[in-house]
C-alpha cells in the first residue's frame, strides 16, 4: 500500500543523503520525495511517498526515526491529512485542439504559466487522483514536457461542531 | 580565561575530559598536527598499530573488553578507508567506537586532493552517525556528541572527518552541555508490555530464552540469571550473548543457530513462548525464518525499536535498556504474578534433558592427529575459563563458541555480524591494553591469522603477552566445509597447503615467540609453556584438516534440521563437552 511519511529533520548537509541511503540500502522504494525549510530555518521538513506491506512500512518508519538528524516521523496515510502536489505540463496542441487545453485548463483550476506559438505550459495543483485525470486527458494533446513537485501533505485540524 | 589553543590541542583536551587513555593509530600528513601534540602528551597514549585496520579492531577489543568507547585515529584516504571493514564490524555488534580521521583542508576538499577521500559519505552507511568538523569552534562540541552517540541507547561506532586546517586553526577549549532534540533513546521498558510479559512467561508450559549481545553491553546478566533461576527458564544464547549467561549453568544451552547445539534448537522449535533479551533474530539464529518456532509467542525486548518485527513476528515488544527492563520483570514476576511454576517446568527441563542425552555436543577424540576441538576444550581446561578469548572466523569461531565454556560478560571478543576474519588478533591487542593482568588468547585460523599479521609488530613493541592459537588446517576450512558438504568436494581457492606460512618462524622474525604441537599429546605442553610466557606467542596447532564443525543447519533450513558428525567406526574415546 502507498505511505505518505512526513519527516521532520535537522537542517544540516548530508541529511538527504542519509535518508536517500537508509531507503536505498534497505531496498525500500520511493515514489516521490520533497523536501524543504519549515518556519524555523533549523528544521526542514520531507515528505516521502513509499510503498509496502505494514511491516515494511513499519520497519521504515522505525528505521527512519533511529537516523539521529532525524526529529520526527509521522505516517500521514493514518491520519486524516490534506496532499497536494504541483504539476507543470508543457503541451503542443494542434490549432483545433488549443480550446480545448485551455477549457480543461479551466475545469481543473489550472493555470497558464507560460505560452509560447505552439505550447501551452499549464500548472496544476491538486492531489493524485486530480492530476492523473489532467494528466490523461492532456495526452492526446501532445505532452512535451512535464514535472513534477512530489507530494507535500499536512494533517486536517478537527472543526468542533457548536 | 581566554586563551585560544590548536584544533590538535582542543582535541586531545577533549578526549581527556571523556576519560580516554588509548588511542589505536597511525600518522599520515594532514593529521599531523594532531600526532605533534600526542609527541608531547604524557597522559594520553597512541598505540601505533602496523595497519589501520588493525587499529579500528584494537580499539573494538578495547572497547569490547572493558565496556568503554574505543578510540582510533588514521589519516585521510587510504587511512581513511582502510577503516570500513572495523567500523562496519563495530557497527554490526553494536560497540562503542569513536575513529577520528584526518581530512585535506576545507577549501581543498571536493577537489580530488592527495589522500582525499568522502569518508563521510563512504562510512555513512556503517556508523551509527558521522561529523565532518568545519570550523575548529565546533570541535569539541562534536567530539562530545560523538561519544554521546556511541555509548548511548544502541552503541556504535561514530566517525569524525578532521581537516587539516581545522586541527590547525585555533579557539578556546570549552566544554558544552548537549542536548540533542532529535537523539533521544529509551531506556525504560512499557510497564504494561513487562507485566504482560510476566504472566505469559508464568502461564508457558515450555519457555526458552533467548539470550543477545545486548545482555552484555546493558551489563544485565545478573538479572537475567535471576530470572532464569526464579522462573527455571532454561537459557541460550546468540554467538554475541555467549557470556551474558553463565555457559556452565544448569539451564545453559549452549548456543542457538547455524551451529548451536541440538537441544537449543530443538526446545527453541519446540518452546510456546521465546523470551528474547537483547538480541535481533539474525538468519544465522533462526534458519528457514517462516518455519521458526512455530508454536512458540515472542517476548521481545530490545533498545533499538527496529529489532523488533523485522525478521519475525512478535507478540509483545518491549523497547528499552536490557538491565532495566529485566529490573522491573524480576519484581513484577516476585511481587504480582506469583505463580507456581516447578512442576510445568520439571516436565520441560527432562524434554530438554532428554535432547541433550540423544545429541551431545561432541566430537571424535584421536590419538594420532589434533583435533581443533580438543585444543578449544584444553584451553577452557587450563585457564579454567578465566581469559578473554577473541576469535577469527569460521571454523575457529564456531569451535570456540561450542567447546569454550563463556561464564562471564566480555570474555568472548568475536565479530558476530560482520564476520570480519581479520578480527580476532588486533582485537586482542586491544582487549590485553584493557586488562593488562588478564590472559587474553586469539583463537584463529591459518587463513583468518594471515589477514592482520602484522600486528605482531605492534603487540611485541608493547610487550603484551598476547597469545595466538592457530588451529592450522591448511584450508579456509568454513568453505571448504561447504564445498565438501554442498558442492562435491570441489575445493575451489580453499586449499592453501604449501603456501601457509612457518607460523613459528613468522613470530620469531617478529621477535615473538613461536610454538608449535603435531600431534594430540603435545597439545597441552604448549598450551602451558604459552601460558608460562609472558611475551607474546603463537601457537601453531596442526590439526586435522578433515573435521567439520557439526551441528549444522543448512543454509535455509529450519533450525531443528541438522547435520551430525558421521561415525564411520566405533571411535576408542568420544569426549563428550559438559552443556
Amino acid at each position: 500500500m502507498r505511505h505518505t511519511i512526513s519527516v521532520l529533520v535537522e537542517n544540516k548537509f548530508g541529511v538527504l543523503s542519509r535518508i536517500s541511503g537508509l531507503f536505498s540500502g534497505r531496498g525500500y522504494n520511493i515514489e516521490s520525495l520533497s523536501v524543504g525549510e519549515t518556519t524555523d530555518p533549523q528544521i526542514s521538513i520531507m515528505t516521502i511517498v513509499t510503498t509496502g506491506d505494514d511491516w515494511v512500512i513499519e520497519q521504515i518508519t522505525k528505521q527512519l526515526n533511529k537516523l539521529i538528524d532525524i526529529i520526527k516521523v509521522t505516517d500521514m496515510t493514518e491520519l486524516d491529512h490534506v496532499e497536494r502536489e504541483m504539476v507543470l505540463v508543457k503541451v503542443a496542441p494542434k490549432q483545433e485542439n488549443k480550446a480545448e487545453v485551455l477549457n480543461l485548463t479551466e475545469i481543473f483550476r489550472g493555470r497558464i504559466v507560460d505560452s509560447s506559438q505552439k505550447t501551452y505550459t499549464i500548472e496544476i495543483t491538486g492531489d493524485e487522483k486530480k492530476i492523473a485525470a489532467f494528466v490523461e486527458l492532456m495526452r492526446p494533446m501532445g505532452i512535451k514536457e512535464f514535472v513534477r513537485t512530489g507530494k507535500v501533505a499536512i494533517t486536517r485540524e478537527g472543526v468542533k461542531k457548536k | 580565561m581566554h586563551t585560544k589553543i590548536s584544533g590538535a590541542e582542543i582535541l586531545i583536551e577533549s578526549l581527556k575530559k571523556e576519560g580516554v587513555k588509548y588511542i589505536f593509530g597511525y600518522p599520515g600528513g594532514v593529521v599531523l598536527n594532531i600526532f605533534d601534540v600526542l609527541y608531547a602528551d604524557k597522559d594520553l597514549r597512541l598505540i601505533l598499530t602496523r595497519h589501520e585496520q588493525g587499529a579500528v579492531h584494537a580499539a573494538d577489543g578495547y572497547a569490547r573488553a572493558s565496556g568503554k568507547v574505543g578510540v582510533a585515529l588514521v589519516t585521510s584516504g587510504p587511512g581513511a578507508t582502510n577503516t570500513v571493514t572495523g567500523i562496519a564490524t563495530a557497527s554490526m555488534d553494536s560497540i562503542p567506537l569513536v575513529v577520528f580521521s584526518g581530512q585535506v583542508p576545507t577549501l581543498l576538499i571536493g577537489n580530488d586532493a592527495f589522500q582525499e577521500a568522502d569518508i563521510v559519505g563512504i562510512t555513512r552507511p556503517c556508523t551509527k552517525y558521522n561529523f565532518l568538523v568545519k570550523d575548529v569552534n565546533d570541535l569539541s562540541r562534536t567530539v562530545k556528541e560523538a561519544f554521546y552517540i556511541a555509548s548511548s541507547g544502541r552503541p556504535g561506532p561514530v566517525l569524525i572527518d578532521l581537516p587539516k586546517d581545522v586541527t590547525a586553526g585555533k579557539a578556546e577549549f570549552t566544554w558544552p552541555e548537549i542536548d540533542m532534540r532529535s537523539y533521544k533513546p529509551t531506556y525504560e521498558g512499557n510497564r504494561w508490555m513487562i507485566t504482560q510479559a510476566a504472566h505469559l512467561m508464568a502461564k508457558s508450559k515450555k519457555p526458552v530464552i533467548i539470550a543477545g549481545g545486548g545482555v552484555i553491553i546493558s551489563g544485565a546478566s545478573k538479572e537475567l540469571k535471576e530470572l532464569a533461576e526464579y522462573t527455571d527458564i532454561p537459557v541460550t544464547m546468540t554467538l554475541m550473548g555467549l557470556g551474558g549467561f553463565p555457559g556452565s549453568h544448569k539451564l545453559s544451552l549452549g548456543m542457538l543457530g547455524m551451529h548451536g547445539t541440538y537441544y537449543a534448537n530443538k526446545a527453541v522449535q519446540d518452546s510456546d513462548l521465546i523470551i528474547a533479551i537483547g538480541m535481533r533474530f539474525d538468519d544465522r539464529v533462526t534458519g528457514k525464518v517462516d518455519a521458526f518456532a512455530p508454536h512458540a509467542k515472542i517476548i521481545h525486548i530490545d533498545i533499538d525499536p527496529t529489532s523488533i518485527k523485522k525478521n519475525v513476528r512478535v507478540d509483545v515488544p518491549i523497547v528499552g535498556d536490557v538491565k532495566r527492563v529485566l529490573t522491573v520483570m524480576n519484581k513484577v514476576l516476585k511481587e504480582e504474578v506469583k505463580e507456581q511454576w516447578d512442576e510445568v517446568r520439571k516436565a520441560w527441563l527432562k524434554q530438554i534433558d532428554a535432547w541433550q542425552a540423544e545429541r551431545p555436543l561432541t566430537y571424535t577424540y584421536s590419538d594420532e592427529v589434533i583435533k581443533p576441538q580438543f585444543v578449544v576444550e584444553r584451553i577452557y581446561e587450563l585457564t579454567k575459563g578465566d581469559a578473554i578469548i577473541t576469535t577469527e572466523v569460521g571454523q575457529n569461531q564456531m569451535w570456540t563458541a561450542q567447546f569454550y565454556k563463556f561464564d562471564k560478560p566480555r570474555t568472548l571478543l568475536t565479530s558476530g555480524g560482520l564476520g570480519t576474519m581479520g578480527y580476532g588478533f588486533p582485537a586482542a591487542i586491544g582487549a590485553q591494553f584493557a586488562h593488562p593482568e588478564k590472559l587474553v588468547i586469539d583463537i584463529a585460523g591459518d587463513g583468518s591469522i594471515q589477514m592482520n599479521i602484522q600486528e605482531l609488530a605492534t603487540a611485541v613493541i608493547n610487550k603484551l603477552p598476547v597469545k595466538v592459537a592457530i588451529l592450522n588446517n591448511r584450508y579456509l576450512g568454513m568453505v571448504r566445509q561447504w564445498q565438501e558438504l554442498f558442492f562435491e568436494e570441489r575445493y575451489s581457492h580453499t586449499k592453501l597447503n604449501e603456501t601457509v606460512p612457518d607460523f613459528v618462524k613468522i613470530a620469531e622474525a617478529y621477535g615473538a615467540v613461536g610454538l608449535r604441537a603435531t600431534k594430540p599429546s603435545e597439545v597441552e605442553p604448549v598450551l602451558k609453556e604459552a601460558f608460562r610466557i609472558k611475551r607474546t606467542v603463537f601457537m601453531d596447532f596442526v590439526v586435522d584438516w578433515k573435521e567439520k564443525v557439526y551441528p549444522m543447519v543448512p543454509a535455509g533450513a529450519p533450525i531443528d534440521q541438522m547435520l551430525f558428525e558421521q561415525v564411520e567406526k566405533k571411535p576408542e574415546k568420544k569426549l563428550k563437552a559438559v552443556k
